[in-house]
């Protein structure tokens, strides 16, 4: 990047938000190309091989993220519209769900202790500093609440955002398989646990295998979302209460 | 036209959640109270306008793409998590796999107690 010419251009771009949004297009582009040369392998997850691609790309060109964020933002705030749009799949399941609202509710009240309470456990017993244990608590629930409650109890915000991040891409690859192991087959079931686990990650991986099972992963990424809000706060003090770190 | 219309009133429903969360002080993300709020509309009107399906569709279709920038994100705390990789690697991978298991056979044992062998029935996919 000796030529003067080449080095303004390069001062211009890592400035503009064009580039951080063009690369995040590109990378997802060509990684959804290769998830779907591997036929649909939830191993080759385009968020995993996209991520991948994109941190190599800015270690290489020694950019940094808040400069590669200039770009992604966009991409990043369409996550709120894209909550509100899961009301169609769900609405469209509305007689199912109403046939199913109580197994659907005692189900997410027991995924969503379960998620916070054997994480902030196996976290100690591995251990795992406070700061981590409680920046792990809400990994499931979708990034903005996650990062809320994890401020609330004392874990590190930013970090949790990244670990949820983390959790949805494991649940996406793993989901599937484990329901198979396990020999659960309903739709309901499955996006229920993979709403409650892995919220939009997951959901996105839902609505690949069909639109039953995504409206149900939504309705229980945003239902799970409110009961992790309410929960673990006080669940976080009853394990203090029983086990002290 | 559609699918400007449909994006507009989704924007419209995130930002009525996001204001009505600030004012009530309640600790529930502004998009999920927008889609609670999208939900009871869609119910009492009874149907879903072609546009909000096609942004809504639009939108989906392609969920995974919008987690990349916050994955991205990873790179800011590579040194975090390398200090405490081993808690953090396993408690996350377990924690997931036992949560993912758990509220599976919950809901499955659920739905055969309380609803019956008729909601098990094979599912039409779309």
């Amino acid at each position: 990047m000796n030529d003067p010419g080449l080095k303004d251009i390069w001062v211009y771009l890592s400035a503009s938000p064009l580039l951080g949004l063009t690369i995040t297009l590109v990378a997802y582009g060509l990684a959804y190309r290769l998830y779907l040369r591997t036929n649909s392998n939830p191993l080759a997850n385009p968020v995993v091989t996209s991520v991948a691609m994109l941190i190599g790309l800015l270690l290489l060109t020694g950019t940094s993220y808040n400069d590669y964020f200039e770009g992604g933002q966009f991409v990043h705030f369409l996550l709120g519209p894209a909550t509100v749009a899961l009301a169609v799949p769900l609405y469209q399941q509305f007689s199912r769900l109403r046939q199913l609202w109580m197994p659907v509710t005692i189900s997410l009240l027991c995924g969503v202790v379960i998620a916070a309470g054997s994480s902030i456990w196996l976290a100690r017993i591995f251990g795992g500093s406070f700061e981590i244990q409680m920046s792990l608590a809400p990994k499931s629930a979708t990034a903005p609440v996650a990062m809320g409650i994890s401020e609330k109890i004392g874990g590190l915000p930013s970090l949790t955002a990244v670990l949820v991040v983390i959790t949805g891409i494991t649940g996406a690859v793993l989901g599937t398989k484990l329901f198979e192991w396990i020999r659960v087959k309903d739709d309901t079931a499955k996006g229920i646990a993979m709403g409650v686990a892995a919220h939009g990650i997951g959901t996105a991986r839902a609505f690949q295998v069909s639109n039953q099972m995504g409206a149900f992963s939504g309705l229980a990424m945003a239902l799970s979302a409110f009961a992790t809000a309410l929960l673990v706060p006080w669940l976080v003090d009853l394990l203090e209460a029983w086990i002290p770190a | 036209m559609q699918f400007l219309n449909g994006i507009t009133l989704l924007l419209v429903y995130q930002l009525v959640g996001e204001v009505t969360v600030r004012l009530l002080g309640v600790p529930i993300p502004g998009p999920v109270l927008g889609m609670v709020m999208l939900f009871i509309t869609l119910w009492i009107r009874g149907s879903t306008p072609e546009s909000v399906e096609t942004a809504s569709t639009g939108l989906l279709s392609h969920l995974s793409l919008l987690f990349v920038p916050a994955g991205v994100g990873m790179m800011a705390h590579f040194s975090r998590i390398a200090d405490e990789w081993l808690p953090i690697t396993l408690a996350l991978l377990l924690s997931t796999i036992i949560t993912m298991v758990a509220t599976a056979l919950v809901m499955q044992v659920t739905t055969w107690w309380l609803v019956g062998s008729a909601a098990n029935e094979e599912q039409n996919h779309e």
